[in-house]
């Protein structure tokens, strides 16, 4: 009964969320979306959704909270280092044949694999001719992404990714140290555009030779997913590349007769039409 | 009747899950879901080096896959795996004691699905995840057996789980299969007859 009644809830504080302040949650999914609000709730020292609700409603500083809470992932440079080596050997050859590439990196967070892309067409030569959009729904993880600082910490494991992943260099050319933070290399951000674009309620802004959104989706339900789907099949130019997270797939795509995997143990694909 | 199996180790867990797939009735068509933590970077090999100790069929979960009679689901190194009715979902929130992907989110939405009709097992470990995910399943009516401390390679985590929750089942390691296939199959023959 408690879980029906939370249920309901969360229904009603989506809602009016949405219909307030235009961030729609509503078909995000649900096991997901309860423990995140399960922790905001313990974090604002709430005992229940409705009061959470009230909150928020009625005050945008809380908004900001929710929001962050309800969006942030944690990934890291160069994760699935063998999706950026197949990357590498599969789609850089592909990109090689165009003059002009437009990448879209859609739910981009704070920014890791954004600059792990940035770092693989600037060892291969071809990030002059590149342009990154890298989009999240969320202003402050935006920011952060443009910020390019991380805990001086991680470098270790991201060396070893990017070693994995087929780096060419040492990875400690592309950051500076200061007060234990990583600042990267002022030149990865050069082609990159950094914008806000809600996945769930914004819409297609130009033609892409390649789509990445990896690890976005799993925080979808199917209705949602198939939307983005849509969106993702009308911004990609013939024979352009989605590149989708490990576990992801397009089973629930309508589109899916209409890609080819490039690499298909990566979640690499090419639309064919 | 039981409708999910989570299953939940860590340290020790790549000696103790042979032994447990080994002693499964093939006739067995619950599903089951398991947590064995491991590094971040490891793609299919636990599924590889499963697959000779069982007949059922054994799958890295996919976002939202159906969960399916007669299969085993590994969660995917560095995702946590989340119950959502009747599928599963992943997600990259942040690890949970350290750990992604994590047995308390495993059990906790299990029990959330499911209740009383979630079995939790708990094997040997060297840390104390689970504890808090066992004591939500138990306290939403499921049942939780935890491999005996005293027989597990790793104490920790059965020991954890035993000190918060009143657990239904303390067994050895060997007797943990069979005893899954009385619960699973027993409610079966006794709805049939």
């Amino acid at each position: 009964m408690k879980n029906d009644l939370e249920e309901i809830e969360i229904q009603l504080l989506l809602e009016g969320i949405y219909q307030y302040y235009g961030f729609d949650f509503r078909n995000y999914a649900r096991s997901s979306l309860h423990r995140r609000i399960r922790k905001i709730l313990a974090d604002e020292n709430l005992p229940y959704i409705s009061d959470l609700q009230a909150r928020i409603l009625h005050d945008p500083a809380c908004l900001q909270r929710f929001l962050l809470g309800i969006t942030v992932n944690v990934t890291s440079m160069f994760r699935d280092p063998s999706f950026f080596l197949a990357f590498r050997q599969r789609v850089v050859p592909l990109l090689r044949t165009y003059p002009y590439v437009r990448i879209w990196h859609a739910g981009c967070s704070q920014g890791q694999e954004v600059y792990s892309m940035a770092i693989l067409l600037q060892e291969e030569g071809i990030y002059d001719r590149c342009r990154i959009y890298a989009t999240d729904a969320n202003e402050t993880v935006l920011k952060q992404a443009e910020n390019a600082i991380y805990p001086l910490e991680l470098m270790q494991q991201y060396t070893q990714l990017y070693l994995q992943a087929g780096g060419k260099q040492s990875f400690s050319e592309y950051y500076t140290a200061a007060y234990g933070n990583a600042i990267l290399r002022h030149s990865l951000k050069q082609n990159i555009i950094f914008s806000q674009h809600n996945l769930a309620t914004d819409r297609s802004f130009n033609e892409f030779h390649v789509i990445l959104c990896r690890n976005v989706l799993i925080y979808f339900n199917a209705d949602l997913q198939k939307h983005v789907h849509y969106l993702f099949h009308e911004s990609l130019c013939m024979l352009g590349i989605l590149a989708l997270g490990r576990q992801e797939s397009l089973r629930l795509s309508p589109f899916q007769s209409h890609y080819e995997p490039i690499a298909n143990r990566e979640k690499i694909y090419r639309r064919l039409h | 009747m039981p409708q999910l199996i989570v299953i939940g180790t860590s340290l020790g867990g790549l000696t103790a899950l042979p032994v447990l797939l080994q002693t499964l009735s093939p006739a067995l068509s619950t599903p089951i879901a398991i947590v064995q933590h491991r590094h971040r970077d490891s793609r299919s090999g636990l599924l590889d080096f499963l697959q000779p100790y069982t007949t059922l069929s054994l799958r890295e979960v996919e976002d939202k896959d159906p969960i399916q009679p007669r299969t085993i689901y590994l969660a995917p190194a560095d995702y946590h795996l989340l119950v959502e009715s009747h599928q599963f979902a992943l997600s990259i929130d942040e690890p949970v004691s350290f750990a992604r992907p994590s047995i308390d989110v495993l059990f906790e939405t299990a029990a959330e699905s499911f209740g009383k009709e979630a079995i939790g097992v708990i094997l040997t470990g060297a840390n104390q995840d689970g504890a808090q995910g066992a004591a939500t399943l138990k306290a939403q009516g499921g049942t939780v057996i935890i491999q005996d401390p005293t027989t597990a390679e790793s104490p920790i985590m059965p020991a954890a789980v035993q000190a918060n929750t009143s657990v239904d089942w303390v067994l050895p390691l060997t007797q943990i299969g069979s005893c899954l296939n009385h619960l699973c199959l027993a409610t079966r023959k006794s709805r049939s007859s």
